[in-house]
């Protein structure tokens, strides 16, 4: 099952390295990774899709804990979050597909950022699953080159999660 | 007053009481060196940094305190990682201080640059790259609180040329704050009682303990526990010493060459209480087969440790003085149902009396030829079980957990986990320096001897005086054994088709050697040996095809042990 973790983590040399080297060596999957510094400029947070069973998310979870440099880890699956992930998408748009790249783009919600005589670069930002599907009915037109972020969540409600907690 | 990076280095080893220094210089750690000259610190030149790191590691076996090695960058690092693995794997608190090229070079394929961090990340607790003077006192003191608090490991602290030679004022930080590191010490109260309603319950339990016992020092706890329910205690290899042998309640070793009855106890058993354990693949075997009728209680202070390879019905985090302390506490509590617990385990500990009768530890005796059992079993006899022992790896070692009665904690030092060739002498090395009056000895085999043998010169130029006793069977005689058994007795690579001459070798070192081939000398080579000053070394040619039996083959079940060869 597919299980979206945050990591809070020291910002220091090295240390993603450490959080890619524990999936590698001990065999877990890492499908997304997304990192950057926090509101607090001394942590970072990661934000990791990975899938096993419950053993080996309950194995994740306390492995990524165990790292020196982890501050907090919360495993969102089950909880009540927002998650989001944005994609940049070059589109082969010509003549006859111009119009129609355009409406795509626009039911979905996304915005042309780059635009030549043969292609449109589209912004969408949404859950994975709208990204997945924007994807598949842009294909049929013509994908030149795609770029997603992996997801990034939050926690829905007024509490916050920093490292001070 | 300003020092050098390499002097804070030195005042920060003395602040936190570190003795003795193992270690090789180099390039990089050229001014640590120079600089070592003028503080009270013993180091130690071995001969191999490989060795610097398992000498270390004997050390803190031996004492439970940190062990240090120092060594230059590249091959000097490089040579370090299997001691650095070795200790990992057993938990072994040390602090490895590599130099490194100046920060300016890193990175650009400098001479002896390698990237130490990177290369020993998976098999360290943690480590790091000082960067700048000004945190070198902070990590020092981080880096010897996280090898000795929680589940203790070795961290790596790399120190670039340039830092060493930089200035700064030296303050030494009087508490260590680290906001992601907060080890869980304390055993939950509510966990605790379930856990005595689970032990009153049970009509077939037994303790199963691991090397955290020996790593937290909490033989004499174990030992309360287990004496006041009554219930048998089967050891692993790394917490061979640390309950008594010769207890009625011991069960000796399980696993893959446990005795018949320890492994017999688990597979019966209705409660497993698994204290400061890891449910290693050694000690299991087959895991779909593994103690099917018991409910496990599962004690450690490392949250990994729990629920990795088998099913845990109470896990109990904390350090095990702590849970000890408290099970025993909440025990006393109803001592009339401990009572009843204790009398009524009668039927089951006569179970068990019946098994160790049945299928005792055994070999068949010779009158011939030397049985390597013999020997250790000897060795018990002369050293009254006093000695501090240290083994390799390979048949020996599996003999010497078998036949040798260990009865005081930090006794037997031995590479349980990565399983270390190698390892035995100069870790015997580390435990003679710090413990110079006891009786230290290396039982080795001919093959893993040879994989160290070098620091025979350590040891005669620092006058330890370790005792090795090889047992020498001109094979790697563990894989032999497995060839025999499941590969058709088809020897691939495992004849040691040159014989060394080992008293030859010891001599040349300037150490005394010691041969036999006849077991009516063993005694007399035994004693004379253990009574010549300074470094000897006892050959024994023992039996060549001698098996370690009994014998759980990997991927079987506990009791589907083979008992003879």
């Amino acid at each position: 099952m597919k299980h979206t973790i945050s990591v809070l983590v020291e910002n220091e040399f090295g240390v993603l390295s450490r959080i890619s080297g524990l999936f590698s060596g001990r065999g877990f999957n890492i499908e997304c990774l997304s990192v950057a510094p926090t509101l607090d400029p001394t942590t970072s947070r990661m934000t990791i899709v990975t899938s096993g069973d419950d053993q080996v998310i309950e194995q994740i979870t306390k492995q990524l804990h165990k790292l020196i440099d982890t501050i907090k880890v919360i495993d969102f699956t089950g909880e009540d979050y927002v998650e989001r992930e944005m994609a940049l998408i070059k589109v082969a748009a010509e003549d006859s597909s111009r119009a129609e790249t355009l409406r795509i783009a626009d039911i979905f919600r996304g915005k042309v950022v780059d635009v030549t005589p043969r292609s449109y670069t589209i912004e969408a930002t949404g859950s994975p699953q709208k990204i997945d599907a924007l994807i598949e009915i842009l294909r049929p037109i013509g994908i030149k080159e795609l770029v997603r972020s992996g997801p990034v969540v939050i926690g829905r409600g007024p509490k916050g999660w920093r490292s001070a907690d | 007053m300003k020092k050098t990076g390499s002097q804070i280095l030195l005042e920060c080893l003395v602040q936190e009481g570190v003795e003795t220094l193992f270690g090789y210089p180099g390039g990089t750690v050229i001014n640590i060196y120079n600089d070592l000259i003028d503080y009270p610190i013993h180091h130690i030149l071995t001969r191999h940094e490989q060795a610097a790191v398992h000498a270390a590691d004997g050390y803190a076996r031996a004492t439970g305190r940190v062990g240090v090695a120092l060594a230059t960058s590249g091959p000097g690092a490089t040579n370090t990682i299997t001691g650095i693995a070795n200790a990992y794997m057993d938990s072994i608190p040390m602090v490895i201080i590599t130099g490194q090229v100046p920060t300016a070079l890193i990175g650009n394929d400098a001479f002896q640059e390698v990237d130490i961090i990177g290369i020993t990340r998976p098999v360290t607790k943690h480590s790091y790259l000082v960067r700048d003077i000004h945190d070198l006192p902070r990590i020092i003191k981080q880096a010897f609180h996280i090898a000795r608090t929680g589940r203790p490991g070795p961290v790596l602290v790399d120190l670039p040329k340039d830092v060493q030679m930089a200035m700064a004022k030296f303050e030494y930080p009087d508490k260590v704050e680290i906001r992601g590191y907060k080890p869980n010490s304390q055993g939950n109260p509510r966990q605790i009682e379930k856990a005595v309603k689970m032990i009153l319950a049970a009509k077939r339990p037994v303790i199963y303990v691991g090397g955290g016992v020996t790593l937290s020092d909490t033989s004499q706890e174990l030992l309360a526990f287990a004496e006041l329910i009554k219930v048998p205690v089967t050891t692993t290899l790394m917490a061979m010493a640390s309950f008594p042998k010769k207890h009625p309640l011991s069960l000796g070793m399980l696993g893959m060459h446990g005795t018949y009855y320890a492994n017999m106890a688990v597979m019966e058993s209705d409660l497993l209480i698994a204290i400061g354990a890891r449910f290693d693949d050694r000690v299991t075997g087959k895991l779909s087969t593994f103690a099917p009728h018991a409910k496990i209680i599962h004690v450690d202070i490392d949250p990994t440790s729990i629920k990795k390879n088998v099913r845990v019905d109470l896990p109990i985090v904390g350090d095990l003085r702590d849970v000890l302390q408290k099970l025993i506490a909440e025990l006393n509590l109803s001592p009339h149902e401990v009572k009843v617990l204790a009398s009524d385990l009668a039927p089951w500990r006569e179970q068990i009396a019946t098994w160790r009768q049945t299928h005792p530890m055994s070999y068949v005796a010779s009158t011939t030829e030397i049985k390597p059992q013999f020997v250790i079993e000897t060795l018990r006899k002369v050293t009254n079980d006093d000695a501090i022992i240290t083994t390799e790896v390979g048949q020996h070692q599996m003999w010497t957990a078998q036949f040798f009665d260990f009865s005081q904690p930090r006794t037997f030092l031995t590479s349980g986990g990565l399983g270390t060739m190698g390892f035995g002498l100069p870790s015997a090395l580390g435990a003679q320096a710090a413990w110079p009056q006891r009786q230290v000895i290396d039982v080795s085999g001919d093959g893993s001897f040879q994989m160290n043998s070098q620091e025979l010169a350590t040891l005669v130029q620092y006058r330890l005086p370790v005792k090795i006793v090889i047992l020498n069977n001109n094979f790697l005689g563990m894989v032999r054994q497995w060839q025999q058994l499941f590969f058709d007795q088809r020897y691939s690579q495992t004849c040691m088709e040159l014989p060394i001459d080992f008293v030859k070798l010891a001599e040349a070192y300037g150490a005394t050697g010691l041969s036999t081939s006849d077991p009516a000398e063993v005694e007399a080579v035994l004693r004379k040996g253990l009574e010549t000053p300074g470094p000897v070394i006892m050959e024994f040619k023992v039996s060549r095809e001698e098996n370690v039996m009994p014998m759980v083959p990997a991927g079987k079940g506990l009791n589907e042990m083979v008992l003879a060869s």
